[in-house]
């Protein structure tokens, strides 16, 4: 690794309506190097990636590559230069195969025709030919032919990866690129990420998991407030450290938490099946039950069925077989709005889909499961200003980082939209909590805060379904673990029992 | 019915298919690209009283054909303004145009196509029978015996699914149409898509109108095209946004219609209007039978920044 800086960022500053996302940021690049960067949810990550990457326009500042400035107008200008970016929401097709998506904007075409522009015909072979040799080289193994929609979301990943290499691209942005991925997934990546900067590639890699950051960064970045408040090397920063530098002040990364007190079922669940979109059965005869004052985590690598379990307890996805009985009541076939009623708090697991309305305010956002309701509504009218009040009030308490409670949910950052979430879920008393995977894509800040409210929920009585791919946070919150493979649930242990090791190997399937 | 009467009862059903498989590639390339557009019968329309009014006056079919087609790419235009640059409600813009050429062109009507203005017609097409094709028993009078647009109808089809399919144009319409930002983040302009898409479904649409006015009918009427433009949207989703499908359906349609214009003058008692809405109501049986799945921006303005 050299000190050679092939990226620089120097003054750069990005207003938006009502907040400046980034202010006077300065930022160096280095040939080869995996830059990491940190900060709060809405520190102004995303929004300097996407100026560097010229979807933005910044306000003042300039950009260098390789020492000399550019000016990045469009995406074009950042392709020319060598840069490519892998979005925190990826920017597939997903009814295009994986070549299409590649091939997009730098289309070689061949035939008679090719002499015109853009009426040649595609030239699919070459373009296939060089995506398999690009992922060879690279170790990145992917089929041109697949489309998209079939692919899990890590291969995905590795499509947009190929997609900048395809544009010649040496220095590699990647938005949160662990939020999506298995542990496995992710060490995939890693991988793939030590591979491309052996070869010349240098990365910014954008991420809230410290221990990740630890793991594979050479250089740390921390951006708060817009600001950058400096760098770290990974040999003199820890975990607390490198916290402390995001939030401003310590953050207790351990979860404190009392013995808990079970009390009544809750929540009983017998011989459940459910399918997936396909049809497929994703949930085979699952049987548990949540107790009153209890955490439950539900264990598994990603696509083990915990999605569709949690969608059938929900009402989002129906039941082909088996019981659930919420306190004294058989809810099997509720509707979601039933399931709500009965006090039941959902965070569901793809916040855009099921989580927000993106078009909406927070405020309205933050009513959505009660606001037929008094007090926010009088008969068959909205009363627009206490809905508006309790918006002030929950982003006010839960740290939602917005210039106001009008603003789109949309436009807030990845973690803030899940704060509105969560602020939403725990505004009114429930009995039962079913959170999946609560603090995707949160800041530490946030997640301690997250953390202490399920706790504090669960002191406070509620049963807690907790489903998570990361298996710290199952760990540190779980009373009891219940780990799925396969769309069953394989064992069920005591937290005590529960070690890292003996979890592991259940969710692998090589343990029963 | 004998044979004869199948020869012409199909060969009719090319020709009226025409419209509206042109009605549905305008809808093609403006819905692929993500703008929804029910403002083809109004570019028809306005496509029909162009061409017959330019012609009529130039006493020349060339200069209609232009002057239509200019027409119709000309109502694109503003659809295609009103809808990328100003973010109107597609559906919206899209009903006032076809309200306002339903005016305008009656309008005009009153004044320029009727005497003492009125120069007279300058005719319709020629059938151009294609040799030695033509004697194809069968088939060559159903295919081959045709006035020019139809035979423009069928090589557009095949054209239109090579663009759509083969071509770096016609990747980025659907990469335009299904996920703007994706194309945006890889340095394609998502407006110049749009618009250019937009306007060239228009010049379609205004071939569809110069087929009624310039090769079917040879003069303009009030609200010639009635509701053309609406069955080449359902043939649209019924052939689930391709080329060939649309062809497909348009045929079908073309095939109601004809069987209809046969047993009117055969079967009296059978009620034109149930053949009419044949179109519409298969498109509603396909729809529910199997969901036609649309592009997947279409209708939603993109936003930058
Ligand atoms: N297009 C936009 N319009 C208005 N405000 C925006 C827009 N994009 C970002 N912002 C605001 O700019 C700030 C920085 O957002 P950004 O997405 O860069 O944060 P981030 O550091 O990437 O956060 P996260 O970790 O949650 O992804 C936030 O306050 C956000 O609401
Ligand atoms: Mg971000």
């Amino acid at each position: 690794m050299s000190t050679t800086p092939v990226l620089e960022a120097r003054g750069l500053t990005k207003r938006f309506p009502g907040v400046i996302a980034n202010d006077s940021v300065d930022l160096t690049l280095n040939k080869g190097e995996i830059l990491a960067m940190l900060g709060e949810n809405g520190a102004g990550k995303t929004t300097l990636m996407n100026m560097l990457y010229g979807l933005y326009h910044p306000d003042e500042g300039e950009i260098l590559v390789n020492g000399k400035a550019v000016k990045m107008d469009s995406p074009n200008d950042a392709i020319a230069a060598g840069i490519g970016m892998v979005h925190q929401h990826f920017m597939l097709i997903p009814v295009m195969t994986v070549a299409e998506n590649i091939m997009l904007g730098v289309e070689e075409t061949r035939g008679v025709l090719a002499k015109l522009p853009m009426l040649g015909r595609l030239n699919r072979r070459a373009a296939a030919v060089r995506i398999k040799e690009l992922s060879k080289q690279y170790s990145l193994d992917l089929d041109p032919d697949d489309y998209i929609k079939d692919l899990p979301v890590g291969i995905q990943q590795r499509a947009e990866i190929i997609k900048a290499l395809y544009r010649n691209a040496d220095i590699l942005i990647l938005d949160e690129p662990t939020a999506v991925l298995t542990p496995q997934e992710a060490d995939e990546l890693f991988a793939i990420m030590h591979n491309l900067t052996k070869q010349g590639v240098s990365i910014i890699f954008i991420t809230h998991k410290l221990k990740e950051v630890l793991k594979v960064a050479d250089r740390i970045a921390v951006l708060r407030n817009g600001k950058m408040v400096g760098t770290a090397l990974p040999a003199d920063a820890t975990q607390a450290s490198l916290a402390e530098m995001m939030v401003g002040r310590e953050v207790i990364l351990q979860v404190d938490k009392s013995e808990a007190t079970p009390g009544d079922v809750v929540l009983d669940v017998k011989d459940l099946v459910v399918k997936t979109n396909r049809g497929q059965i994703a949930v085979e005869n699952v049987s548990f039950e949540v107790r009153a004052g209890e955490i439950l985590g539900i264990a598994g690598v990603q696509g083990n069925g915990q999605s569709e379990l949690a969608e059938g307890l929900t009402g989002l996805r129906p039941i082909e077989s088996g019981h659930i009985q919420l306190s004294d009541r058989d809810s099997t076939h509720f509707l979601p709005r039933q399931v709500t009623e009965m006090g039941v708090a959902h965070i569901p697991e793809d916040r855009e889909k099921h989580g927000l309305i993106m078009a909406y305010s927070i405020a309205d956002n933050l009513v959505l499961n009660r606001y037929y309701q008094p007090p926010f509504a009088k008969g068959p009218v909205l009363n627009q200003e206490v809905i508006d009040q309790n918006g002030r009030e929950l982003v006010a308490e839960y740290d939602v980082r917005t210039p106001s409670i009008y603003t789109t949910a949309g436009s807030l950052s990845g973690g803030n939209k899940q704060k509105v979430i969560v602020a939403r879920e725990f505004s009114r008393p429930v009995k039962l909590l079913i959170a999946n995977q609560p603090t995707r894509g949160v800041d530490v800040g946030s997640i301690e805060f997250i953390h202490n409210q399920i706790i504090s929920q669960r002191d406070s009585g509620v049963a807690v379904l907790l489903v998570s791919a990361e298996l710290d946070e199952i760990l540190s919150l779980a009373d009891r673990v219940a780990v799925m493979f396969d769309g069953r649930i394989v064992k069920t242990l005591p937290i005590a029992e529960a070690t890292r090791e003996r979890v592991g190997l259940l969710m692998a399937g090589s343990e029963t | 019915m004998n044979f004869t009467d199948i020869t012409f009862i199909l060969q009719l059903t090319v020709a009226t298919a025409t419209p509206i498989a042109l009605g549905s590639y305008a809808g093609l390339f403006s819905e692929r690209s993500g703008v929804v557009n029910i403002a083809i019968e109004g570019m028809m329309l306005m496509a029909a009283m162009m061409g017959a009014f330019v012609s009529g006056y130039t006493q020349s079919l060339f200069w209609g054909v232009v002057a239509g087609m200019l027409s119709a790419a000309m109502m694109a235009a503003i659809h295609a303004v009103v809808s990328i640059r100003f973010k109107t409600d597609q559906i919206i813009s899209g009903m006032v145009i076809n309200l306002l050429a339903a005016g305008f062109t009656g309008h005009i009507y009153q004044i320029y196509l009727v005497p003492p203005r009125w120069p007279g017609s300058a005719g319709t097409f020629p059938e151009l029978p294609i040799p030695f094709l033509k004697d194809i028993p069968f088939l060559g009078k159903i295919l081959f015996q045709h006035q020019p647009i139809v035979y423009t109808m069928i090589i557009l089809t095949f054209v239109i699914h090579y663009v759509l399919f083969y071509t770096p144009w016609g990747l980025r319409m659907r990469a335009v149409g299904e996920h703007p930002e994706a194309a945006d983040t890889l340095g394609i302009n998502v407006y110049f898509t749009r618009y250019a898409n937009v306007i060239i479904g228009g010049m379609l649409a205004g071939l569809a109108g110069i087929w009624l006015s310039l090769e079917w009918v040879g003069t303009f009427n009030i609200n010639m095209t009635g509701g053309r433009g609406y069955i080449a949207l359902a043939a649209l989703i019924f052939g689930r946004w391709t080329p060939f499908g649309a062809f497909g359906a348009a045929l079908l349609f073309g095939l109601a219609n004809a069987v209809q214009v046969y047993t009117q003058t055969l079967v009296p008692e059978i009620p034109a209007e149930f053949l009419q809405m044949m179109p519409y109501v298969l498109t509603i049986i396909v729809a529910a039978v199997r969901r036609p799945i649309p592009p997947a921006a279409v209708g939603q303005p993109y936003e930058k920044e």
